[in-house]
């Protein structure tokens, strides 16, 4: 699990990250979302033991990034934003590297490279060099180098950016199948479809601070408000004569639609169906309206730009 | 211990394998190795008939080790290339992020990456050596003895083991690979004046200051090896993505330390170098320590080595030696040329001298310099007593009154010169290697213009006025 409170990181007279909290348990997958030089790598740089945290602390796998340096390290699988890939290396003898490196037994090492290489389809060119592999290949290969001592904590950086879209979703399956098995994973990504489908938490992180963290649901009701569904009825009907509870609120009525906000859904969808089942609206669908991640991302940035531009 | 050791193998058998497989390193490797042989064996021949016709034996003699030095030198300078990208250049290309975030020590990576920078050229050089002395044997050129031929092969290692320890200092602590290359010349400039004096050595046949060498460039290189290691931090290899000479950041360092924020002189005195001077407490015990031992290494070389001289020196010799030492000095016509300025500039820059050469050798040449200045005393002490002249009215008259003064100043600055040589070498967590330096900067100058310069003052004024005085009267 990753732990980290009032994490900050200063360079100089820059503060790159400024009191981050976070709490990431096993089998969740934490989403950090931001523009470039929010402050997502210096995050994952501290949460790997590479820079000293200024102020705060954190706790990786249950061991402290300041302390316990080697011991997180060990323990973590991190996907860098540049590869560090060598390219004079067959990919079969870059995963033995790190293999060693990572004190894996030779039986283990080859199992383990034989099953990622495979599983990410890279075990035709596994005898070429990698300066010869294309850059989607370079990323997979990257993956598995993460993946390779089967980390508790993965620390993933774009995982999927120079991905063809059935590569990308080979890589979305093996984190769906890792965070199955309890492991804690961290992905810094642009690609707010992918963190959606993903994460269990998000966290928006804007000049080192993280501005907002929850649930996609919590993130979309506060800052969207709350869910707005439309009910589309099989032709002219007067929905007027509908008594719905007090906490719905119409946003507006045509002839065949209406559109409410429900601000405790669970509580009051059921009273709205069981409304117009009673008066035997002619319904046709009842649905919420959509509403996504960029929305949500895209309003709190412009509100902190905005707010940045009034101070 | 060999689990410890694993990861260093690991890590050098990785690049090793790497540079093998580059051909813009094994092109320029072979040829250094099979080619320059061939043309200094050549340079050989054509020196060989040439100073046959004058007899110049000696330099025959010498021609073959120095050309063994020579043909040792050149692939390490190549291989400094490999070197000195071994963590700027992984950075560069973006390849030292996974391997700073591996459980590797800091020590691991740093041998590892030394090992195989140490090891490709010093492989390179013996083979280049081996390839000559066998064109040598076939040759009507003189073999170089044994002794000879050990020191050469100590000293190529001498020389790759400091380049080599230089380079990773400069990879570790440069931001990009050009400043690396640029910085080199650090390393190529003073290495080629030391082989130039090596050479001199070489050919002059002392094989005693040859072995000083050898240990002195092994000193260097071990000390390099440990401020790389030292300074070696994670966090710097990431952070810093610019190279820029911020003269304001420098200058705002160095007054904050050297200020300390100190509102008044006498703050500054009582409470700044005051705690400058604690710090530098435990390398003033050291210099007190090597002053002892300067003292009687002075005092015994001269009863040993004079003694000997007058034992062997003709009786002409010894007469002539003898009157003049009866000849007493005409202390006044001294007093126009030695006065105030003159020696307190003579000692201010002794001071300064030995903080110079400290400061690029770690503080071992300033110590040098500083037993030097030291051993002096004990010198002079031994050869009043050969002459049979009593030392210590003249010492208490002549070099008591002032030295009270002037012996603390030149300890005082040589323990602060030491301090800097230790600190650079001492792990500093959490700061980079320019703030460790201006921070003792900063330290030195407080020490030297705070206590060092007024104490040396004092001196000279004394030396000046008032020792010469009591000197007369203790010689008449």
């Amino acid at each position: 699990m990753i732990e980290t409170h009032d994490l900050s990181k200063q360079f100089h007279d820059f503060l790159a990250v400024d009191g981050v909290n976070l709490n990431v348990q096993a089998g969740q997958i934490l989403a950090l979302l931001g523009q470039n030089g929010a402050g997502k790598t210096t995050t994952v740089r501290m949460l790997t033991a590479l820079l000293q945290p200024s102020r705060g602390w954190a706790r990786v796998a249950g061991y402290d990034v300041t302390r316990n340096g080697h011991d997180v390290r060990a323990s973590v699988g991190v996907l860098t934003e540049q590869h560090g890939l060598y390219m004079r290396m067959t990919a079969v003898e870059y995963l033995d590297f790190f293999g060693q490196v990572y004190s894996l037994a030779p039986i283990m090492r080859k199992s383990r490279s034989d099953h990622l290489l495979e599983y990410f389809g890279l075990a035709e060119a596994s005898r070429r060099r990698i300066g010869e592999y294309s850059k989607g290949m370079r990323q997979k290969l990257a993956l598995a180098r993460a993946m390779m001592h089967d980390p508790g904590v993965l620390l993933l950086d774009e995982p999927t950016s120079a991905m063809d879209p059935e590569s990308a979703r080979l890589v979305r399956d093996e984190i769906a199948r890792l965070k199955s098995s309890q492991r804690t994973i961290v992905i810094c990504s642009h690609n707010l479809t992918e963190a959606e489908a993903l994460a269990d938490q998000i966290a928006i992180i804007y000049r080192g601070r993280i501005l907002l963290q929850g649930t996609l649901d919590e993130l979309k009701h506060q800052v969207l408000g709350a869910p707005e569904y439309e009910i589309k009825f099989a032709g002219a009907w007067d929905s007027s004569r509908l008594k719905l509870p007090k906490d719905v609120e119409v946003l507006s009525r045509t002839e065949s639609s209406l559109k409410v906000r429900v601000m405790r859904p669970q509580e009051s969808n059921p009273q709205i169906l069981k409304a117009l089942s009673k008066v035997s609206a002619p319904v046709l669908a009842f649905q919420e309206e959509p509403r996504s991640l960029e929305q949500v991302y895209l309003k709190v940035m412009m509100e902190a730009k905005g707010l940045e531009n009034v101070q | 211990m060999f689990s410890k050791l694993k990861p260093v193998w690991l890590v050098a058998g990785r690049e090793l394998k790497d540079q093998f497989r580059d051909w813009r390193v094994l092109t320029p490797m072979v040829i250094l190795i099979f080619c320059f042989p061939v043309l200094m064996n050549e340079f050989a021949k054509q020196t060989v008939d040439f100073l046959n016709q004058y007899n110049a034996n000696l330099i025959l003699e010498r021609l073959v080790p120095f050309s063994i030095m020579i043909i040792g030198f050149f692939p390490i300078t190549i291989s400094l290339v490999v070197a000195l990208e071994a963590f700027v250049g992984e950075k560069e290309r973006g390849t030292i992020e996974p391997m700073l975030s591996a459980p590797l020590d800091n020590w691991q990576l740093y041998f590892g990456k030394l090992l195989v920078g140490v090891v490709t050229p010093l492989v390179a050089s013996y083979l280049s050596i081996a390839f000559y002395l066998v064109m040598v044997s076939r040759q009507n050129l003189v073999m170089p003895p044994f002794i000879t031929m050990l020191q050469l092969i100590l000293l190529t290692t001498a020389h790759a083991t400091l380049m080599v320890s230089a380079a990773i200092v400069i990879s570790v602590q440069s931001t990009s690979v050009k400043a690396a290359n640029l910085l080199a010349s650090f390393i190529v400039i003073p290495v080629a004046i030391l082989m130039q004096g090596e050479a001199v050595m070489l050919f002059w046949g002392n094989e005693q200051v040859l072995w000083l060498a050898i240990a002195g460039v092994m000193i260097i290189s071990l000390l390099l090896i440990r401020v790389g290691i030292a300074h070696f931090q994670r966090e710097y290899l990431l952070g810093r993505e610019i190279d820029s000479f911020n003269l304001r950041w420098i200058l705002r360092t160095f007054w904050r330390n050297f200020t300390g924020g100190a509102r008044s002189v006498g703050e500054w005195y009582r409470r700044v170098l005051g705690s400058a001077m604690r710090r530098v407490a435990p390398a003033i015990l050291a210099v007190a320590l090597v002053a002892g031992v300067s003292l009687w290494m002075g005092y015994d070389w001269v009863m040993v080595n004079v003694t000997e001289m007058i034992e062997n020196a003709s009786p002409e010799n010894l007469e002539k030696i003898a009157s003049r030492a009866r000849e007493l000095p005409d202390l006044s016509s001294l007093q126009g040329g030695v006065n105030f300025p003159f020696l307190f500039l003579n000692n201010t820059r002794a001071v300064a001298l030995i903080f110079f050469a400290g400061i690029f050798s770690f503080s071992v040449l300033g110590v040098l310099l500083y037993m030097i200045n030291i051993s002096l005393i004990g010198g002079v002490f031994a050869l009043l007593q050969l002459l049979g002249i009593q030392p210590w009215p003249i010492f208490l008259a002549g070099v008591a009154p002032h030295g009270i003064f002037e012996i603390p100043a030149l300890m005082i600055g040589s323990a602060a010169m030491l301090y800097i040589g230790v600190s650079i070498v001492t792990p500093q967590t959490g700061k980079s290697m320019g703030e460790v330096i201006l921070e003792l900067l900063a330290d030195w100058t407080k020490i030297f213009l705070g206590l060092v310069v007024p104490l040396l003052a004092i001196a000279a004024v004394i030396e000046a006025y008032i020792t010469p005085s009591l000197l007369m009267n203790v010689l008449k």
